[in-house]
């Protein structure tokens, strides 16, 4: 089993979303909430960051969250996987443990 | 009648994940509602604030973005963004909404005063105003 971790800030604010993405395992699964939703957006500054980690890791993306903030689904990064709060709790589930970079 | 100031508001925070968006609009209409001339700016992450199309539903919290668009009514007269920041989030102009701006009395008006502006202007806004209030 891996492990979930949770990243809630936005990638162009703080390194959480960086930091995360380094000193995670090749197969964790990364979820983005609440401003770290911003990570997923294409043809960003940081998205190089998040296209290549897609390779080795699950990236999932809150759909509540990117929608509230008027996101299109079509600009998500390829590979990017959208949940809902359900999904989220099966991800919680499916994992060792939750590692949240707050 | 007291003195009117021109009032800068920056604003550098996404919506919806910390309260300083929400809170920066609430002192924009009051400073608006006292007839001062208040003008916007828009930096890092707080072009966010601006994206169309938000929809808060499924989170349990206020859209707050459909007011940006009132604030032409409010006599608030600039509106700008910083292009910098929008670039590097992946954002144009035609991704933000549009604010109209119409002087009643004369009935002169302007179909968006959002501007899309390079450093150096903002630089010189941010300098020209006579307080700048950061959110």
């Amino acid at each position: 089993m891996s492990d979930l971790h949770t990243v809630n800030k936005s990638p162009f604010e703080k390194n959480s979303l960086e930091t995360c993405l380094r000193l995670s395992k090749a197969d964790s699964a990364i979820l983005l909430y609440e401003d770290g939703v911003y990570g997923a957006l294409k043809g960003t500054a940081v998205e190089n960051m998040i296209a290549s980690a897609v390779g080795d890791k699950k990236v999932y993306v809150l759909g509540p969250d990117y929608k509230a903030r008027g996101l299109a689904e079509d600009r998500m990064i390829d590979g990017v996987e959208v949940v809902d709060y359900a999904g989220f709790v099966d991800l919680v589930e499916a994992n060792d443990k939750v590692q949240a970079w707050v | 009648m007291s003195d009117t100031k021109n009032f800068m508001f920056l604003n550098r925070r996404a919506p919806y994940g910390t309260i300083y968006a929400w809170e920066s609009l609430e002192v924009v209409l009051i400073a608006a509602a006292f007839e001062q001339n208040v003008s916007l700016m828009f930096a890092d992450d707080g072009v966010f604030e601006l994206t169309k199309g938000q929809d808060t539903a499924e989170i349990g919290m206020k859209n707050f973005s459909p007011t940006y668009r009132t604030l032409g009514d409010y006599e608030v007269r600039h509106m700008y963004v910083d292009k910098a920041s929008l670039e590097a989030r992946g954002l144009t102009a035609d991704d933000l909404v549009q604010v109209e701006w119409e002087d009643w009395e004369t009935e002169e008006s302007v179909d968006n005063i959002v501007e899309v502006v390079d450093s150096e202007r903002v630089a010189e806004l941010l300098a020209e105003s006579d307080v700048v209030f950061s959110f």
